[in-house]
C-alpha cells in the first residue's frame, strides 16, 4: 500500500490511515479513492499527488 | 531605515504605522505592521525577502544606500506573497541576472504573480548555500502558510529567518521583542496565529519538531512581520507548540447579531446563567456587527466552546453571523463545543441553520440550541438563564 504526497502542500495520504474527515476508511489504496477526493489540507485534486519515494 | 541585528546581518524593511487592513480588507491590523527584509553581508551577500509593493521605491533606494545593488549575490524569496515579494520586480529590473532562491512552489507563485522569467534556483529542505564562512540552510515549510513558504537559517550567527511563522502585525520603532509591551505583543501574536495558521496546526507542530530535530542552535528568530525575537526566541516556538495543540482556555465566547435586541437579551441572560453555575469560566460577549471579525476569531481560538446567535430573517440568519460562520468553517478549529440560539417572530429557522453550520465546521454541537419567540418576556428570559445554567455541564 503506497503512500502518496501532495505536490502543493506536502500532505501524505497514508492508506493505512485513510482520510476520516472525508469518510475514507483505513485500507483504501490511493488509486481507489473517489474521483472527487481532494487533498484534505490544501484542496487540490488527486492529479497533484505523486507516489512517495 | 535600516539597523544592525548581529554581525553582518541587517534589517532593511518598512515600519507601516498606517496599515489598518491587510489581505485586501480581510485582516485588521489595529497596531500597523512591518515588512521585514534582511541583508546578510558576508563574503557573499544575500538579501532575504523584500517589502510590500507600495514601498518599493523607498526600499530599493534604502537598499542601494547600504550596498551597490550589483554586489547582491543571492536573492532569497522565502514566500511569494506580495507583502514580501512586492519590491522584487523593481529590484530585479536593476539586477536581472541575480539568482533567486525559492522552493519549487515558490517558482510557481512568483511566476504567477509577476510573469517574469527570473534566474530561479529551486531549493529543498537541507540544501545549503555558502556565503563564505557561514551558510544559509533552507527548510521548506509548506502551508506555513502558503505552499511555497520556506525558512532559512544562518549558521554561525544562529539566526532563523522564519518568514510569516512567528510574525505579528505589530508596528514598533523598537523592533525587538524584549523592548515592546508584552501584552500587545502576545495579543498580536495569538491573533495572527488564530486567523492565519489555525487550519495548518498539524503542520505547524510537525515542522517545529522537524526543525528542532536538526539541533541547530537558535539565538534569534527573524520573522517577516513585527518584532525580532532576540530575547529567549524559544518562547514563541514553545507558544506555537501550545497553540498548535488544539489550544483552549477556560473561556466561553458568545457571538451574536441582533435586530431589535431580542437576541442580545438572550445572549446576556444565557451568560448570566452560565455565571450562576460556573464561577470560574470566562464568558465573553461580542456583537458581530459591531466587532472586528479578526478579533472575534482570536477569541474563538481561545475558547473551549462558543455560542452563536442570530434572529431569524428571511428564513435564515443575519449576514454578520453568516460571515463569521464561513470564516470559522475555513479555519478548521478542533476540539471545541458549540450551541446556537436566537429569537424569531414566526418561522424560526436561524437556530437550526447555525447549529448545522457549526457541525459542518467541526464543532461538537451539544444540543439543539435555544429559540425564543419575539422579544423575550419574563418567561423567555428565565428560559435563557436556565439554559445558561445547564451549559457548563454540557460543555465540560
Amino acid at each position: 500500500m503506497d503512500k502518496y504526497v501532495c505536490g502543493t502542500c506536502g500532505y501524505v495520504y497514508n492508506p493505512a490511515r485513510g482520510d476520516q474527515d472525508a469518510g475514507i476508511e483505513p485500507g483504501i489504496n490511493f488509486g481507489d479513492l473517489p474521483d472527487d477526493w481532494v487533498c484534505p489540507v490544501c484542496g487540490v485534486t488527486r492529479d497533484e499527488f505523486e507516489k512517495e519515494e | 531605515m535600516n539597523f544592525n541585528i548581529k554581525n553582518s546581518v541587517y534589517w532593511i524593511g518598512k515600519i507601516d504605522w498606517e496599515l489598518r487592513k491587510f489581505h485586501g480588507d480581510e485582516y485588521s491590523a489595529h497596531r500597523g505592521s512591518t515588512y521585514n527584509s534582511y541583508l546578510v553581508k558576508e563574503e557573499k551577500v544575500a538579501l532575504i525577502d523584500t517589502v510590500w509593493a507600495p514601498f518599493t521605491k523607498e526600499f530599493v533606494e534604502n537598499l542601494a544606500s547600504m550596498i551597490d545593488l550589483n554586489k547582491i549575490d543571492y536573492v532569497i524569496a522565502n514566500h511569494a506573497e506580495s507583502d514580501h515579494s512586492g519590491a522584487l520586480p523593481e529590484l530585479m529590473r536593476h539586477i536581472p541576472e541575480t539568482p533567486v532562491y525559492c522552493t519549487k512552489n515558490g517558482v510557481k507563485s512568483l511566476t504567477g504573480h509577476y510573469h517574469k522569467d527570473w534566474n530561479f534556483n529551486v531549493v529543498k529542505t537541507g540544501d545549503r548555500l555558502s556565503l563564505g564562512q557561514k551558510e544559509l540552510v533552507f527548510v521548506e515549510a509548506p502551508m506555513l502558510h502558503w505552499p511555497d513558504s520556506m525558512f532559512c537559517y544562518l549558521t554561525g550567527d544562529n539566526i532563523l529567518f522564519s518568514n510569516d511563522a512567528f510574525g505579528q502585525h505589530y508596528a514598533s520603532e523598537f523592533m525587538f521583542n524584549d523592548l515592546v509591551d508584552q501584552a500587545e505583543l502576545f495579543a498580536e501574536g495569538i491573533k495572527y496565529y488564530a486567523n492565519i495558521l489555525t487550519p495548518f496546526s498539524s503542520m505547524v507542530a510537525q515542522k517545529i519538531k522537524e526543525v528542532l530535530s536538526l539541533n541547530l542552535p537558535l539565538d534569534i528568530i527573524c520573522p517577516s512581520h513585527g518584532v525580532i525575537w532576540r530575547d529567549k526566541p524559544e518562547q514563541i516556538v514553545e507558544q506555537y507548540m501550545r497553540w498548535a495543540d488544539d489550544y483552549q482556555e477556560n473561556q466561553i465566547t458568545i457571538i451574536y447579531d441582533t435586530m431589535w435586541n431580542g437576541t442580545r437579551v438572550m445572549a446576556e441572560h444565557i451568560a448570566k446563567g452560565i455565571g450562576l453555575s460556573d464561577k470560574a469560566v470566562n464568558v465573553k460577549l461580542y456583537n458581530l456587527a459591531k466587532t472586528d471579525k479578526n478579533d472575534v476569531i482570536a477569541e474563538v481560538f481561545k475558547s473551549k466552546a462558543i455560542l452563536v446567535g442570530s434572529p431569524t430573517i428571511n428564513k435564515g440568519i443575519l449576514t454578520s453571523v453568516a460571515a463569521i460562520l464561513e470564516e470559522i468553517r475555513g479555519l478548521k478549529f478542533k476540539n471545541k463545543k458549540a450551541a446556537a440560539f436566537g429569537c424569531y417572530g414566526w418561522s424560526g429557522e436561524s437556530v437550526k441553520m447555525i447549529a448545522e453550520n457549526l457541525t459542518t465546521a467541526g464543532f461538537d454541537a451539544v444540543d439543539e440550541g435555544l429559540k425564543v419567540m419575539w422579544n423575550p418576556d419574563d418567561a423567555g428570559i428565565e428560559s435563557c438563564v436556565e439554559y445558561g445554567k445547564g451549559l457548563p455541564v454540557k460543555l465540560a
